[in-house]
């Protein structure tokens, strides 16, 4: 479904990484690992469609995504390195809203069982702005809860600032996904432990 | 697709409701800008009547400017700019509704008080409906052109006063047929062309400036 060929990236006259390819089928997990400054962000911009890679292409379903567009973005979650939250509004109207951007209709009741599962319930109306950092992550990955449709999610660094709870909130989410026929890319600096049907793993140090 | 435009209005303005000091500080600059010129003129009403349009009209236009520098910058540092950029709604729509959003909170307060600022300049009473009206079509273009100067600007040091070398130029057109409508309905003559001028204007920014804003942005944006 998600193909690279030759994909490579340079940052400011340095090649952070070249020639590098995979193929993930439906249920197939992708973890890039690397110290840092090695290009992990970079790649997952590049699979996102944000960053053009100095060469090299990625396919959805055959297609070269800068030609589909929308019609893949329709496909993918994407939790980037930020959390994507605004200070002054609330949990629920944050996470509502990002629903709303991904072009997601999501009940108001879903909105707060994800929240819940998150462990925010009771805080769903306080602004961002007094959560914690861990809060604050959870609050932005908390669209893994009413993601099921994306059968695409790309993570960047989702285990940071979260407790170990928070960590196996997260590895069994991605597990379900990757049980009903989803593929989960992630970058991580621990060892995740997520059941999956196939794992491809990318090392970016040389 | 309709349905993400409104969420983004919806959004923008409560942010804007709950963050009232800004939409304060954009109006209060307006106000003092405008009564800065009686005060230092002195009491002349010709040369202040004479004076009134243009004075009126730039100060509009910096304060436009002034709010400019917020529109994508907050989206920016916080990660939902990138949500924006791989939304399956086309790109142009959200920054339309972003535009629109910030337009209701900066550009229609000004509009509301431009007449009653007007009156320290001994402006005609009749005149007070152009200035509004003028203002009403002319201000959702500066917003509107503006917009691409703040994507392209986006995440560059000094980027407020490029933003300003940027954008005032290509104010020029709008300022002169806006401040030109009052001088036309001072002189008796009809203001209405002025407004089918000002109304085309907001017609092509309204149809093209979004994909040039969206392109913009996913440039800075990379």
């Amino acid at each position: 479904m998600l193909d690279a060929r030759d994909l490579a990236a340079t940052r400011s006259d340095t090649t952070l990484f070249s020639g590098l390819g995979f193929a993930l089928a439906p249920g197939a997990l992708l973890r890039v690992t690397g110290a840092n400054g090695t290009g992990k962000t970079s790649l997952l911009r590049a699979l996102c469609g944000l960053l053009m890679p100095s060469a090299g292409e990625v396919r959805w379903k055959g297609e070269d995504i800068r030609a589909l567009r929308e019609e893949y973005w329709e496909h993918l979650l994407y939790i980037g390195h930020a959390n994507s939250l605004k200070d002054d509004l609330t949990a629920t109207e944050n996470l509502a809203f990002a629903c709303g951007i991904a072009g997601l209709t999501v009940p108001h009741e879903r909105v707060h069982a994800a929240l819940g599962r998150f462990g925010l319930a009771g805080r769903e109306r306080l602004p961002v702005r007094v959560l914690s950092q861990g809060q604050r992550r959870r609050a932005a990955l908390a669209r893994l809860a009413v993601g099921e449709a994306q059968p695409l999610w790309i993570l960047d660094e989702p285990f940071a600032a979260l407790d170990a709870a928070g960590i196996d909130l997260v590895q069994s989410l991605a597990g379900e996904h990757l049980a009903r026929g989803g593929m989960v890319v992630l970058t991580t600096h621990q060892d995740a432990r997520i059941n999956a049907p196939s794992v491809t793993d990318i090392n970016l140090d040389r | 697709m309709l349905s993400t435009l409104r969420t983004v209005i919806h959004r923008d303005l409560l942010l804007a409701l709950r963050r009232r000091a800004d939409l304060a500080t954009v109006l209060l600059f307006f106000v003092i800008v405008v009564s800065l010129f009686p005060l230092g003129i002195g009491p002349e009403p010709n040369l202040l009547r004479a004076i009134a349009p243009g004075v009126i009209w730039v100060a509009a236009l910096l304060s436009c400017m002034l709010a400019l520098a917020r529109l994508f910058a907050a989206d920016f540092a916080d990660g939902t700019l990138e949500q924006m950029l791989v939304s399956p709604t086309p790109l142009g729509l959200i920054v339309a509704g972003k535009v629109a959003a910030h337009w209701l909170t900066s550009g229609l307060p000004l509009v509301l008080i431009a007449p009653v600022l007007a009156l320290q300049f001994d402006l005609n009473q009749s005149l007070l409906g152009v200035l509004a009206l003028s203002l009403l079509i002319g201000t959702p273009v500066l917003s509107l052109i503006g917009a691409i100067g703040a994507a392209l600007t986006l995440g560059l040091r000094g980027g407020g006063v490029l933003l300003a070398l940027l954008v005032l130029p290509l104010y020029v057109p709008v300022l002169i047929i806006g401040a030109g409508a009052l001088d036309a309905a001072a002189a008796g003559l009809s203001a209405q062309p002025h407004f089918l001028l000002l109304a085309a204007l907001l017609v092509l920014a309204a149809a093209f400036t979004p994909w040039a804003i969206a392109a913009s942005l996913r440039i800075s944006a990379e």
